[in-house]
């Protein structure tokens, strides 16, 4: 049989087979649709994917709220005892914010201290890099393709297993105070010590996630039309002036979607850290999401009322970030 | 050719046409071989038919078919004994399906509560923190056949903390395991007699130096076993009226040690600053990097496992001081939740896995203390003939009367979770240099109080 007929052959099976169910799905939503209107058939389509929704996010979001105003150590809303807003005052009862001991809840200072710190130092050394990452793979280099997977490829891991696979490497017995030990020199303190644990909590999800943003400013940088770049050599434009004045102009927009998409994931973090490091030594990596799921869920007196209010505030600054995204993303589309 | 085409063409239509056309049509056809299966299945449909001579019996007219699931976490080789013993109750009592749920500690200590407080949970399980289900356990009293042995065969505070809705089923004590092979290499006499902490610090540094080994000494990351070297050095953790105070002399000089070994790298730093949760020094031991570990019974199995004949190990009198012994009580217990929708066949497993012959044979395949009095003074036959796993057993069982009050009382007071947990925080905090002594006290303090306060 010639590879013509075989084509004939494959599209009169698939369009026979497209045809009976096409027929039969018009059969099924023509009778519906005479049942609610054809203005209805939107909301029909939409209406699966709104119980999921709804059921998983809305549902437990505003049951955040009724917690977040309960006190207690009750599971059932029904058995909190309404407390104002106590769990927040709670929060704020400091008598200096940036000494944690002086607080209230000591434990939560010291996980926003520890956010802002991290989610600066981690955007900042994320996109960094990532825009290095991207400028070198725009290039014209040797195994391109290949390069573009392999800083792709941790952004396919799952966190737990990237948490994982460093403390292996990083811990007291690791691989690398093994090499250490090997070459003669002595152990080092990386998770045991604040600052290198801070260091290597950021280094590692820096390693983890740049891919993704390599690939955004990847796209941003190849919509950047060459003929400028060429008119630019044609006027003697060095490098650093073609970067300065072509480049990152013209890959502002993409940047600033970079860094609000990367601030966003920073605040957010925790299944890294939780793997890596628990939020140690002592609370030195201890942040917000991990704050709260330890006064939610594994403290021995569950405090469902304070780690509510937390991530409330947690999700007020994230709500701002997410806006700032929006702004940034319209900018890039006008 | 084109016949061929056609004959593809034909049975195509045909599955389409099939597919679109109304169910029944197939269903027979597809149905088929389904209907084979009850035929392979015929021995079950023959159940109900050897059961009928059943109806004969009047007697027994609350023999109906129930489900009871059972959350189960096992220590050492006790999933390896459980599973016989309730099919041993199966078979003794038709119409009861236990189903034993498996897990590990975690889902116990932090999905367990969540499930019971949400009507959610199982209808038995094996847990350790007796305070957090206060009300919430089935009193076995009235069910079960003879309550007046049922409360004479365990402690009463354990009862009482139980609410009666269980039993402990095993009885731990925490005490020391120390490297025997590194301490004749190194040359140094084991200490007999009572020994204190700081004295043990200095031998296990002489040893861990004279034998290269990384860590001379450590103990588990918990408020648990924290709290008996403080009580032996006079820390009254439990006050007369039942109340926590966490500053007290004894309790700030054992931490005080505790920073010592941290700080002189006698202790491995991983094992108190990373992570939340509890870490173990047995670990290190296992592995003959540490000279001395403060852990406890449960742990004899495991050793006994994993070092093999690697090197010889001993089980030590608990170091004493100025407040007594170190050891502290504990153990794990088989509840039955209040809201079982079968009360009676819950009771029924509970009567089954204390009575002696059952608890026994747990114990001694475990190589787990009895907490049941009449199997106690029967004597437990270990199945075990390694020397230092029996000579472990008994040195944890010579324990048992030097403990202290509070060291009995610890486990079961409604809030000793809430000190085992946050005060192992704030002491890694303390190791980490976060927080100073007199911080780590007050804000641990703080957290059980609040925990009382949010309690209430």
């Amino acid at each position: 049989m010639s590879k013509n007929s075989h084509n004939k052959l494959f599209q009169t099976i698939f369009g026979s087979i497209a045809h009976g169910v096409i027929s039969f799905v018009d059969l099924f939503l023509g009778s519906i649709q005479k049942l609610i209107g054809i203005k209805g058939v939107p909301y029909l389509f939409v209406l699966p994917n709104l119980l999921i929704f709804g059921l998983f996010i809305l549902y437990p979001m505003l049951l955040n709220f009724v917690y977040a105003f309960t006190g207690g150590s009750a599971f059932f809303p029904d058995n909190r005892p309404y407390v104002g807003t106590r769990n927040f005052e709670r929060l704020f009862a400091c008598e200096n914010f940036l000494v944690p001991n002086s607080c209230t809840e000591d434990l939560f200072w010291r996980a926003v201290q520890n956010t802002v710190v991290y989610v600066i130092a981690q955007v900042t050394i994320l996109v960094l890099f990532a825009l290095i990452t991207a400028l070198i793979l725009n290039r014209k280099i040797k195994w391109r393709g290949f390069f573009r997977s392999v800083f792709f490829y941790p952004c396919l891991l799952s966190p737990i297993v990237v948490g994982l696979i460093w403390q292996w490497i990083l811990q007291d017995k690791g691989l690398l105070n093994g090499i250490l030990i090997g070459l003669g020199m002595s152990r080092m303190p990386f998770l045991t010590a604040a600052t290198w644990a801070r260091f290597w909590v950021i280094m590692v999800s820096v390693w983890a996630s740049m891919g993704f943003y390599t690939l955004i400013l990847l796209a941003g940088l190849q919509s950047i039309p060459s003929d400028l770049y060429e008119a630019a050599s044609i006027d003697g434009a060095s490098n650093w002036k073609a970067f300065s004045n072509i480049t990152m102009p013209l890959l502002m927009p993409t940047m600033t979607v970079v860094i609000v998409l990367s601030l966003i994931r920073a605040v957010q973090v925790f299944e890294i850290i939780f793997a890596f490091t628990g939020g140690g030594p002592g609370t030195a990596t201890m942040y917000l999401v991990q704050f709260i799921y330890n006064y939610g869920f594994t403290s021995p007196n569950k405090q469902f009322g304070v780690a509510a209010a937390a991530s409330l505030l947690m999700a007020a600054v994230l709500i701002v970030l997410t806006l700032a995204q929006m702004a940034a993303r319209r900018e890039e589309v006008y | 050719m084109k016949v061929k085409i056609l004959f593809v063409l034909f049975i195509i239509t045909a599955f389409v046409l099939g597919a679109c056309s109304p169910a029944p049509v197939e269903e027979p056809v597809v149905e088929e071989p389904v209907v084979e299966e009850p035929v392979v299945e015929e021995p079950v449909v023959e159940e109900p038919v050897v059961e009928e001579p059943v109806v004969e019996e009047p007697e027994e007219p609350a023999v109906e078919a129930v489900e009871l699931r059972f959350m189960y976490y096992a220590d050492g080789p006790k999933q390896d004994l459980i599973l016989p013993l309730i099919e041993k109750f199966m078979a003794e009592n038709e119409g009861i399906t236990v189903i034993l749920d498996m897990v590990p500690y975690q889902t116990i200590d932090e999905q367990l509560p969540i499930q019971v407080e949400a009507g959610q949970g199982p209808d038995l399980a094996r847990i350790t923190n007796f305070a957090i289900y206060k009300g919430k356990l089935l009193d076995l009293r009235p069910l079960v056949s003879n309550p007046e042995e049922f409360e004479a065969n365990f402690a009463t505070p354990i009862l009482e903390a139980l609410g009666y809705g269980g039993f402990p089923d095993e009885y731990t004590i925490t005490g020391p395991y120390v490297n025997q092979t590194l301490f004749e290499q190194a040359g140094i006499d084991l200490p007999t007699g009572e020994t204190t902490w700081e004295e043990w610090t200095e031998l296990t540094k002489q040893v861990a130096e004279a034998t290269g080994t990384d860590y001379a000494i450590g103990i588990d990351r918990t408020g648990h076993r924290v709290a008996g070297p403080a009580m032996s050095m006079g820390a009254t953790l439990i006050d007369d009226e039942g109340n926590f105070t966490i500053d007290t002399p004894g309790f700030r000089q054992f931490i005080e040690l505790l920073k010592s070994w941290h700080d002189e790298g006698l202790m491995p730093n991983e094992l108190w600053l990373t992570g939340d949760a509890l870490n173990n020094c047995i670990d290190w031991f296992k592995t003959a990097d540490m000279v001395m570990c403060m852990t406890g019974s449960w742990q004899i199995n495991g050793v006994a496992a994993d070092v093999g004949d690697a090197f010889d190990w001993v089980v030590v009198p608990n170091p004493t001081g100025a407040g007594g012994s170190t050891g502290i009580a504990g153990g794990a217990a088989v509840v039955a939740f209040a809201d079982t929708e079968h009360p009676e066949a819950a009771a029924k497993l509970m009567e089954f896995l204390y009575a002696p012959e059952n608890y026994a044979a747990l114990s001694g395949g475990g190589l787990s203390l009895p907490a049941h009095r009449g199997v106690a003074e029967a004597g437990v036959d270990y199945a075990s003939d390694i020397p230092s796993v029996l000579a472990a057993l008994d040195a944890y069982t010579a324990e048992v009367p030097k403990l202290q009050d509070q060291a009995v009382f610890l486990n079961v007071h409604p809030f000793a979770f809430a000190y085992y947990r946050n005060s192992a925080n704030r002491i890694a905090q303390y190791l980490a240099g976060e927080l100073s002594l007199e911080e780590m006290i007050a804000n641990l303090q703080s957290d059980i109080d609040t925990a009382i306060a949010e309690s209430n």
